[in-house]
């Protein structure tokens, strides 16, 4: 008798999780992974377009780094990627091996601020060339007082904080100060979670480093802000709101992105979620501390994911400098 | 004579210099564990409330909760169990009473001890190439609860055959001189007399796994998850549904985690309540796990 009962049981068990697998198919979930900058705004839109769907539709928003989150985007396992740089060169062919296309669309703007300590006296503005003294990778192990950089500048240690590898951040820094991205001295205190990066920064006086804006915000009265001088009008220009919209802060304000599959678009609660996304971002993408588009912008970014246009206006490198008017034109062409 | 009251006297005094020291390094222990409450719940304790634990994760740190971690973590602790214990114990059981002592039996125990030792994230890695990319398990609930079972898998293993070792031999004997067979004798007198210990090791491992981060960050679970898993009862036949087992999820110490990382001060409360939540889990398991132990020490008597 018991062994009869035991055997049932297995027999509906079996059952019931070949019944579950191919039930699985139907399932309404919607995944997102990627940079950790670019959470915020997607958490946000999630957590709205949810409340919207009374859970009919499920969203899962995950935090790998914008690379982590391509690698997972080119294998098929997402259906959308958070990025804080457009796709790379290498990414986009791992994509294309894979047979994945996918719909560019920028969501927002951020301003990578460069920070130090407030009892710092006396950096009074940088320049980019002077950023490139101090992060390029010659400067490791030989840059390490504040009067390498600068004679004027005190006989003190120079301690380095910026965003970790994987990240696009990292990515976009090297980028615009180092004309390359990825090159990076190597010794610096490198962290994924921006916490410990303000930690370091507000705990040492001789403390030099960058992230996103939206961190500064939240920690105004621990750091000091930098004016970093724009190399084309040789103005200093302090990362504000104004000054990332208006283009006068470069070349380290850079547009957000996220990336739609092509496949995954064709779901109707993809397609749902991305309308929902556009239509709301200029005020979730300011509730996350992000510095939005102009309405104009979330049109075409509508239009362009409406007739599915792939590929990225953008040739596979972080692009340094580009303003939301150029963004503009360049959906306007369709690249 | 007065040659050794003077020593008795020195010796005396060494005794009572070694208690005070064995007891100020108990009270460090004790200290450290006392301000880490304190502090705990200084800051989260107005935070726990019936609407925290049901409410989901928000952007919005007085509205968000731990609804979704705390039914992942239990969800996935009892994927754990029912996959770490049936083979945890059966596996002391061969290593105890059926194993001989041979080369490959030695090699098992090594590896066993070895694995014991092995750090967690060691555990993900594999879990990440054998579950979610060989088997296709996905990150799901069934991916993470299995990546913990291997974790806690050489602790039940090593705390049954504790158990086991315990029982006298001449209980065997015994038993075997009244005829009866192997299978016999483990199963009425070798498994109920060990269950105490067993049972003990297996709770300490689960309220180990239940505070384990790095496996199932491995896996992927990192995730803002605003939703429960799917129902395991279905108004249709077969009636039960394993679909839960492959939803997407959130455990408590990855939910500390992404509320740490924000730069938000509310957050960081939220995370201080999480924290007061995740030790009174353990707590209670902990605690469980001593009843048991002195339940069954008391029906016993050798």
């Amino acid at each position: 008798m018991f062994k009869k009962v035991v055997l049932g049981l297995i027999a509906l068990m079996v059952m019931a999780v070949a019944f579950t697998m191919s039930a699985m198919a139907a399932d309404k979930l919607i995944k997102i992974d990627g940079s950790s900058t670019v959470y915020p705004i997607t958490e946000a839109v999630a957590e709205e377009f949810q409340k919207a769907k009374k859970g009919a539709i499920k969203v899962t928003v995950g935090i790998s780094g914008t690379g982590g989150g391509f690698k997972k985007f080119c294998r098929g396992e997402t259906d959308m990627a958070n990025a804080s740089r457009p796709i790379l060169k290498k990414e986009m062919d791992v994509c294309k091996e894979q047979g994945i296309e996918y719909i560019e669309l920028p969501v927002a703007y951020d301003g990578l601020a460069v920070m130090v300590n407030p009892k710092n006296t006396w950096v009074k503005s940088m320049t980019v060339a002077e950023l490139k003294t101090i992060w390029e990778p010659a400067a490791g192990g030989k840059i390490t007082k504040w009067n390498h950089v600068k004679a004027e500048w005190p006989d003190a240690p120079l301690k380095l904080y910026g965003a970790g590898a994987d990240s696009g951040t990292f990515d976009y820094f090297t980028e615009a100060i180092v004309g390359k991205a990825k090159s990076s001295r190597g010794d610096f205190t490198a962290s994924e979670d921006d916490n410990i990066l303000v930690q370091g920064i507000a705990g040492d006086k001789n403390a030099l480093g960058f992230f996103g804006l939206a961190y500064y915000e939240e920690n105004k009265n621990k750091l000091k802000l930098v004016p970093v001088i724009n190399p084309k009008t040789g103005k200093e220009v302090l990362p504000t709101e104004q000054t990332v919209m208006d283009g006068t802060y470069q070349p380290l304000s850079r547009p957000l992105f996220v990336y739609v599959s092509k496949k995954a678009a064709e779901k109707p609660e993809v397609k749902e979620f991305v309308e929902y996304f556009l239509k709301n971002a200029a005020k979730l993408v300011k509730d996350a501390k992000y510095i939005p588009l102009p309405a104009k912008a979330y049109k075409l970014a509508e239009e362009r994911f409406a007739k599915k246009k792939i590929g990225t206006m953008f040739e596979g490198h972080a692009e340094v400098g580009v303003k939301i008017e150029d963004l503009l034109k360049r959906e306007e062409k369709g690249f | 004579m007065e040659d050794i009251k003077k020593r008795i006297r020195i010796t005396k005094f060494l005794d009572y210099i070694f208690a005070i020291v064995g007891l100020l390094s108990t009270l460090v222990g004790l200290a450290l564990l006392f301000t880490l409450m304190t502090d705990l719940f200084m800051d989260g304790f107005p935070r726990l409330g019936y609407k925290f634990f049901a409410s989901f994760p928000s952007r919005f740190p007085d509205e968000a909760g731990i609804l979704s971690a705390w039914v992942g973590s239990f969800l996935v602790l009892l994927v754990t169990a029912s996959a770490a214990i049936p083979i945890g114990v059966a596996a002391g059981i061969y290593l105890e009473e059926y194993a001989g002592k041979n080369w490959l039996t030695n090699i098992i125990e090594i590896n066993i001890a070895n694995l014991a030792g092995v750090p967690s994230i060691v555990y993900g890695l594999l879990a990440l190439v054998v579950f979610v990319y060989f088997f296709k398990f996905g990150e799901s609930i069934l991916t993470g609860g299995l990546a913990l079972a291997l974790l806690i898998l050489p602790m039940v293993i090593m705390a049954t055959r504790e158990a086991i070792r315990a029982i006298p031999n001449s209980i065997r004997e015994a038993s075997y001189a009244l005829g009866a067979t192997k299978w016999q004798t483990v199963q009425f007198h070798i498994i109920p007399y060990s269950t105490g210990g067993i049972l003990t090791g297996i709770i300490i491992g689960l309220s180990r796994a239940i505070g384990e981060t790095a496996p199932i960050i491995t896996v992927g679970a990192l995730t803002f998850i605003a939703f429960l898993p799917s129902s395991p009862f279905s108004s249709e036949f077969p009636f039960i549904s394993f679909k839960w087992l492959f939803d997407p999820f959130t455990v408590m110490p990855i939910q500390m985690f992404n509320w740490v990382s924000r730069p938000q001060h509310e957050f960081q409360l939220n995370a201080a309540a999480a924290g007061i939540v995740l030790m009174m889990m353990t707590l209670l398991m902990n605690g469980f796990a001593i009843y048991i132990r002195y339940r069954f020490r008391k029906k016993i008597k050798w």
